[in-house]
């Protein structure tokens, strides 16, 4: 497959992401459509190394792996931010009974 | 090397403290001492001795740049021990944990002040976030504390996925993760995806150094937080990432600068102006601090939009001198019973040293003469006037640092001024000294910066 297609489709989910971010109010789906936002960019990684590879497999065996190793990166401090995002939206929840992000603005004034 | 091993070796043994002894003062000790011993380290690997030598792959470049932005923010991060360890005991019970974060925290700036790969800045920013988004919650039972850590979460985490889709998109264009290979492979022009993903990353830096546009989240954050840690993430780890995002554009983009300065110009613009308005109608201190950081944050923007020597130079300086200046005022902060203007009324009159000593911290960041701040300020324009063109923005700059006056001053004249009747919990003998050193330093400073920026050239 190009590799259009391969940055079409993680640009469109990335894109979805933002826009999930930006309208939903539930903390717990905000924080979904983030994730949905870094599997994007692991998707994209991933074509971007198997492109590299492709092109310079002749050269340099090795090339484009840089790419998948980048992907393990990603996951594991997505796996970190999870754990403390989670802390954060239960802490939050045992003082308010609710997740809803519309009363932040109550830090406005 | 030697300080990225040893802060995270230390946060470790930080938390081993917390688990096994329960006597505060001798947590703090260990904390102070593990930060000194930092200090001490580092220098050492500034001189050439190396504990450790890893085989990064070329991931992480060390120059005199990016060992001087570590020793001094392992310098102001001790001064900031020293004045506001025992006000951390204010905030929760996990005393040793939060030293430990810290530790962490400054792992992470020891990465992005020499990063080479973009990996490693990921890492860096990610290592520097996750453990501030803790600190930030760290009061359990205030609902604005949560209320602000959940804020920075999901403003911070969102940021990180715009970085990683900016990194992605260049690594697809260059095919390397490397910034100065980026920069061989993408040395004439940016193609179309490369710049997309240059200004991602630009946005998402911007988030992280709280620069207009998107600068929305720090009051509120900075509000909420416990003033004990605002004070850190409003000085060291702000410092930090303006180190990452100048590094990241010098040895990254520098060749390709004439398509994107435009853009990190307007963005100064813009910080300078909301940053300087907005504080003028703050009625809280702290307040007035978090968007006087924004107004700050745009004169550091200033060394970015430059790209020559003096900028450098500068940016090293600002770092300092801010940190310095910022960490002064908000230990003074800390102790105060009522953060509004009110409640500095008639300090000068009960506590004479500590309102002259805050005299100066704010003076230095209003930028008047023989303070640190004034040099910095100089050296800021300088490089922009040095560079040429963007005449408007100096304009602005200048503006800017008149408005800022009216705000800082204001501080002064309820300290001096005005009759009231200030309270603020009794202060030992050694945060007098401590304090006191920090003005002596802000002074010597503003009068002799070579002092400082001489390590940048050796």
């Amino acid at each position: 497959m190009p590799i259009e297609q391969y940055i079409f489709l993680s640009l469109a989910l990335f894109t979805i992401g933002i826009v999930g971010v930006l309208t939903r109010r539930n903390a717990i789906i905000i924080f979904m459509c983030i994730e949905l936002m870094l599997n994007a960019v692991n998707l994209l990684l991933v074509a971007f190394s198997k492109m590299h590879h492709l092109k310079l497999m002749e050269v340099n065996p090795n090339a484009g792996t840089e790419g998948q190793l980048f992907v393990f990166f990603i996951m594991v401090v997505a796996a970190a931010e999870v754990s403390v995002g989670l802390a954060i939206i239960v802490l939050l929840y045992r003082n308010t009974r609710s997740v809803d992000v519309n009363f932040l603005n109550r830090l406005k004034h | 090397m030697n300080a990225i091993v040893l802060s995270a070796i230390w946060g470790v043994v930080m938390m081993f403290c917390g688990a096994f002894v329960q006597n505060k003062s001798i947590i703090r000790t260990t904390a102070i001492t593990g930060m000194v011993l930092l200090l001490i380290v580092h220098l050492l690997d500034f001189n050439g001795v190396h504990f450790f030598t890893i085989d990064t792959k070329n991931m992480l470049q060390f120059n005199s740049f990016s060992y001087l932005f570590t020793a001094i923010a392992i310098g102001s991060t001790l001064l900031y021990f020293l004045l506001s360890a025992k006000d951390m005991e204010n905030v929760g019970i996990e005393l040793a944990e939060y030293f430990a974060l810290i530790f962490f925290i400054t792992c992470g700036i020891a990465l992005v002040s020499s990063f080479n790969s973009l990996l490693i800045l990921f890492l860096g920013i990610e290592i520097i976030s996750i453990p501030l988004y803790i600190l930030t919650g760290s009061d359990k039972r205030n609902l604005k504390s949560n209320e602000a850590s959940l804020k920075y979460f999901l403003m911070g985490s969102f940021s990180t996925g715009i970085m990683l889709m900016g990194m992605t998109l260049i690594y697809g264009m260059s095919g390397t993760f490397y910034v100065d290979r980026i920069a061989e492979a993408l040395s004439f022009q940016l193609p179309a995806y490369a710049l997309v993903g240059l200004v991602l990353l630009i946005v998402s830096l911007s988030f992280k150094v709280s620069a207009a546009p998107f600068h929305f989240w720090t009051p509120d954050v900075y509000d909420g937080a416990p003033s004990v840690f605002t004070s850190y993430m409003a000085t060291i780890v702000k410092a930090a990432s303006f180190i990452a995002f100048y590094r990241l554009l010098r040895i990254g983009f520098a060749d390709t600068h004439y398509q994107w300065q435009l853009i990190i110009a307007i963005i100064t613009a813009l910080t300078l102006l909301i940053g300087n308005i907005t504080a003028v109608f703050q009625l809280s201190v702290k307040r007035m601090m978090s968007y006087s950081s924004i107004a700050q944050a745009g004169f550091m923007m200033l060394a970015i939009v430059s790209m020559n020597g003096f900028g450098k130079e500068g940016l090293i300086f600002y770092a300092a001198a801010y940190s310095l200046a910022t960490i002064g005022i908000f230990a003074v902060l800390i102790k105060m019973k009522d953060y509004t203007f009110e409640g500095f009324n008639g300090l000068a009159k009960k506590e004479p040293f500590i309102a002259a000593v805050t005299a100066i911290f704010t003076l230095s960041l209003a930028g008047i003469p023989a303070t640190a701040g004034f040099m910095a300020k100089f050296y800021m324009l300088m490089s922009l006037v040095y560079q040429g063109g963007y005449t408007w923005l100096i304009i602005i700059a200048i503006l800017g640092a008149v408005v800022s006056v009216y705000y800082y001053l204001r501080l002064i004249q309820a300290m001096y001024f005005k009759e009231g009747n200030a309270e603020m919990t009794p202060v030992s003998t050694g945060f007098k000294v401590t304090l006191g050193v920090l003005a002596a330093l802000i002074i010597l400073l503003g009068i002799k910066p070579q002092l400082l920026l001489n390590y940048l050239h050796f």
